[in-house]
């Protein structure tokens, strides 16, 4: 069992202070832009609920069979905060018990977390732009409307951005931080080897 | 040879000559703008103006909004007219608007726009308008830009110095142009000097509401009252009313009225009123006006009557009024920036004299008074007087100011603007209007912190200046630039009704608090469907109440029947959106009042009295989106007496035939 730094258990400890803010700024942004919205639209993910321009959102898309934007669509809002929470727990034991192992379980936890967080927003955004109401008054033939992962994107008279909002960049520099403490630590182990 | 040579010799003076006197005529008024007037109005597209123009719509009875320096047209605020285009004055909700003690007025003159002020300065919060025939105050909201509020006078007849305003807006006043016989008396029309009075109100504004109440009437002697401005700075708590037919005349005034050399400014100490009010020295008299209210919440107007004012009597309560003769029947009477100075124009005179507040305030205290007029202190004029400006034109009528320590000043014959300082008195510029300029407006000009940049004229003859439209053609204004020593015309921009009088305001001080919409879970209307599971028809005798809802693209309900001819039917049409910039519409085919517009988050209602059986069409008339064309439905009108089933729908599809519905 190798000890941490005094350095690296700082730089945890960082980490984990961190994820707090996630409870108080929002992790995601979804900007639209339309000749009649120059004004833009948005719409923010928070660890457990949605706000912005929801309902004008909802509004719009219902011409093309979109289903309406609500906070009950997501079950990810009743954990997300326990999984944070967990994540917060293990960053503040990692820095505690002071075992290079633990820094291992923290930084794959918050990689994997970060990862997951990605792919469920992928599958609700394949679902939501996919899975449109057949009746809707306007059906363009094999076109979806998926908002993009990370980026922008065309989707008819809309612009759609879709990236980490505050919080979001907040967490990638949590994530940064565990695995640059990792790599530290790695560094150090072999140097000493 | 010789001959030829002196004929043609002969011939070349001639046209040179012919070409020299020809030069020599006078020039018609084809002056256009100089220069890069062009680049200075031009607003790029998307780009805003600097500031608002507020313009009184004079005959239409509505107040337009313009943008300076582009003159481009934003809005028209119906404030006295009845406006079919929005519904106002036909819908359910704002015929209480325009009810006055006559019942309801569809239509007024609306002269004078006065922008609510702080300090002396323009704050934003309103613009207050004047109806001149029926006599009447506006406010209208700077957030919504609507018509909130409109108070009748009593005892009034050509509401026409109104709506003026003191320093901290405490007070609108409204003076009679026309003195009539007080409590609507049937008496001689020759009985004027025995029988006819003036009357000042004085409209009290609460400062957070903007509420308006008559706190008081002045009771002042039979002749016109013309304009109006309060004092400011040292002069707050006075306030001066030109005055004419001093004669007291009572027909072909034009000769009649016009025999006195000099007519009066009337001096108003309104805080000595205001301490014979509290001293309960007020009379209260019976009377009948119309008090309307529209509430932002309910998105309904009240209209009630009131049957009481306090009158004080100017003849009886001394130490209130003082009159400054003032030449040939006085228009214009404007105080400058300081507060110290107050321009008259007499409009028949030949020189403008400027009084000194100062030497007002002298002269009364050492009662230096030249005569009384039925017992009321009329001063010396050379004691009031500051000086007099010398030859500035012919027939002068309004002074606005910059800030920089000149006036501006309207000339009415001579169509021209007259540039000149008010210390000195001395004319520094003049420049042509086309034609016959009345009012004029400079930004913050009748405040005590001008912006100067522009004076604005307001013309009552185009004549010439655009293409024709028959004999009836467009007003207009046309903006000068007055950063420099000389006034430059940079742009003539044509006006809708009578471009009467204007306030300009920048707009960093409106802009921001522009509402957007309506927040539909703050409506309050009692009517309203606050979401589709709310809209329903019901039947109350022989009122129908259609509870309807308007979101893009569908009227909620679309499918009515079970109404029948000779009902009531009230379409309470509630617009759900919550976005900006979407109003619905709704017209049905036959009504035989208007259509009405509904903002975002608003109840709007209109009467329809079905006259005759058959499936009537109705549509939302706001061009609102996409699928605006399928935003419709259908009422089904059945004989009187029949039983058609109340009832109601929208998207239900009851019995499929070929090629109906899916």
């Amino acid at each position: 069992m190798k000890n941490l730094t005094p350095l690296s258990r700082l730089l945890i400890a960082l980490s984990t202070l961190l994820m707090v803010a996630a409870y108080f700024v929002p992790l995601w942004q979804i900007l639209m832009w339309a000749p009649q919205y120059p004004e833009g639209l948005e719409m923010k993910i928070w660890i457990n609920n949605i706000t912005g321009d929801v309902k004008i959102i909802s509004a719009l898309n219902h011409y093309i069979g979109m289903r309406h934007i609500e906070v009950s669509m997501f079950p990810e809002f009743q954990y997300m905060i326990y999984i944070v929470g967990a994540l917060i727990g293990v960053g503040l034991v990692t820095s505690f018990i002071n075992r290079r192992s633990m820094v291992v379980i923290y930084t794959v936890l918050i990689v994997a977390c970060g990862i997951g967080a990605l792919v469920d927003f992928y599958m609700w955004g394949y679902d939501y732009g996919h899975n449109l109401d057949p009746t809707a008054p306007i059906v363009v033939p094999g076109m979806s409307y998926q908002p993009p992962l990370i980026g922008t994107k065309q989707l008819l008279n809309f612009t759609a951005f879709s990236g980490p909002d505050i919080g979001g960049w907040i967490f990638m520099a949590a994530g940064l931080l565990a695995v640059g403490t990792l790599g530290y630590e790695f560094y150090l182990s072999r140097k000493k080897s | 040879m010789k001959t030829k040579a002196n004929f043609f010799q002969l011939l070349l003076i001639l046209i040179g000559s012919a070409i020299v006197f020809n030069s020599c005529k006078p020039k018609g008024p084809a002056d256009v703008a100089m220069g890069d007037a062009a680049s200075k109005v031009y607003v790029a597209p998307g780009k805003y103006d600097e500031f608002y123009n507020f313009v009184s719509g004079g005959f239409n009875g509505q107040m337009s909004v313009y943008g300076i320096p582009s003159g481009r047209l934003f809005r028209i605020i119906p404030a006295f007219s009845v406006n079919p285009e929005s519904g106002y004055g036909f819908s359910e909700e704002t015929k209480p608007m325009l009810n006055t003690s006559h019942g309801f007025v569809p239509w007024d003159d609306l002269h004078h726009p006065a922008l609510s002020t702080t300090k002396g300065e323009h704050d934003g919060r309103w613009v207050f308008g004047n109806a001149n025939n029926t006599p009447r105050v506006a406010r209208i909201s700077l957030k919504t830009f609507r018509t909130e509020e409109i108070i009748e006078l009593p005892n009034s007849g050509g509401n026409h110095s109104s709506p003026f305003i003191t320093e901290n807006t405490e007070y609108v006043v409204a003076g009679t142009r026309f003195s009539v016989p007080m409590g609507n008396k049937d008496v001689p029309i020759s009985s004027y000097k025995e029988n006819f009075k003036g009357s000042i109100s004085f409209i009290k504004v609460d400062p957070q509401t903007g509420r308006l109440s008559i706190a008081f009437q002045l009771r002042t002697p039979g002749f016109n009252y013309d304009l109006s401005r309060a004092g400011k700075g040292p002069s707050h708590g006075w306030f001066f009313f030109s005055c004419y037919n001093t004669e007291q005349a009572y027909t072909l005034l034009e000769v009649n009225a016009s025999q006195k050399d000099k007519d009066f400014i009337m001096a108003v100490n309104w805080k000595k009123a205001e301490e014979y009010l509290a001293q309960g020295k007020g009379k209260k008299e019976k009377t009948r006006y119309a008090h309307n209210v529209y509430d932002e919440k309910t998105h309904s107007a009240t209209s009630t009557i009131e049957e009481e004012v306090t009158i004080l009597d100017v003849l009886e309560l001394p130490d209130i009024v003082y009159f400054i003769p003032c030449p040939k029947s006085p228009h214009g009477c404007d105080v400058d920036p300081s507060g110290e100075y107050i321009v008259g124009s007499g409009k028949l005179a030949a020189v403008m004299p400027v009084f000194s507040f100062s030497k007002i305030q002298a002269a009364i205290a050492n009662k230096d008074y030249e005569s009384d007029f039925s017992g009321i202190p009329v001063l010396k004029y050379e004691s009031a007087l500051h000086g007099e400006v010398k030859k500035p034109g012919l027939g002068p009528l309004h002074t606005e100011f910059d800030e920089k320590g000149n006036a501006y000043t309207s000339f009415f014959v001579s169509s021209e603007i007259v540039k000149w300082n008010v210390k000195t008195l001395e004319v520094l510029d003049r420049v042509p209007t086309y034609y016959s300029i009345g009012h004029l407006s400079v930004p913050g000009g009748p405040t005590a912190k001008p912006h100067g940049k522009y004076v604005i004229a307001y013309n009552k003859i185009t004549k010439d200046r655009y293409l024709p439209t028959g004999p009836e053609l467009t007003q207009s204004a046309q903006l000068y630039d007055i950063s420099g020593d000389k006034m430059r015309l940079l742009l003539d921009f044509p006006t809708t009704g009578e471009p009467h009088y204007a306030e300009a305001i920048p707009a960093s001080l409106v802009q921001p608090n522009s509402v957007k919409f309506y927040k539909i879970e703050e409506n309050q209307h009692p009517y309203a469907a606050k979401g589709e599971g709310q809209a329903r028809v019901e039947r109350k005798g022989n009122q129908v109440h259609v509870y309807m809802t308007a979101i893009r693209s569908h009227l909620t309900p679309d499918n009515i029947e079970g109404v029948k001819v000779g009902d009531e039917v009230y379409f309470h049409v509630t617009n759900l959106e919550q976005d900006w910039d979407v109003p619905h519409g709704f017209a049905i085919r036959g009504a035989t009042n208007a259509e009405i517009l509904i903002m975002p988050g608003e109840t709007q209602t209109l009467k329809y009295k079905p006259e005759a059986t058959g499936v009537i069409p109705f549509y939302c008339t706001d061009f609102c989106s996409a699928l605006h064309q399928e935003m419709s439905g259908y009422l089904r009108v059945s004989p009187a007496g029949s039983n058609t089933p109340l009832k109601f729908s929208t998207g239900v599809i009851e019995s499929p035939s070929p090629g109906a519905g899916r």
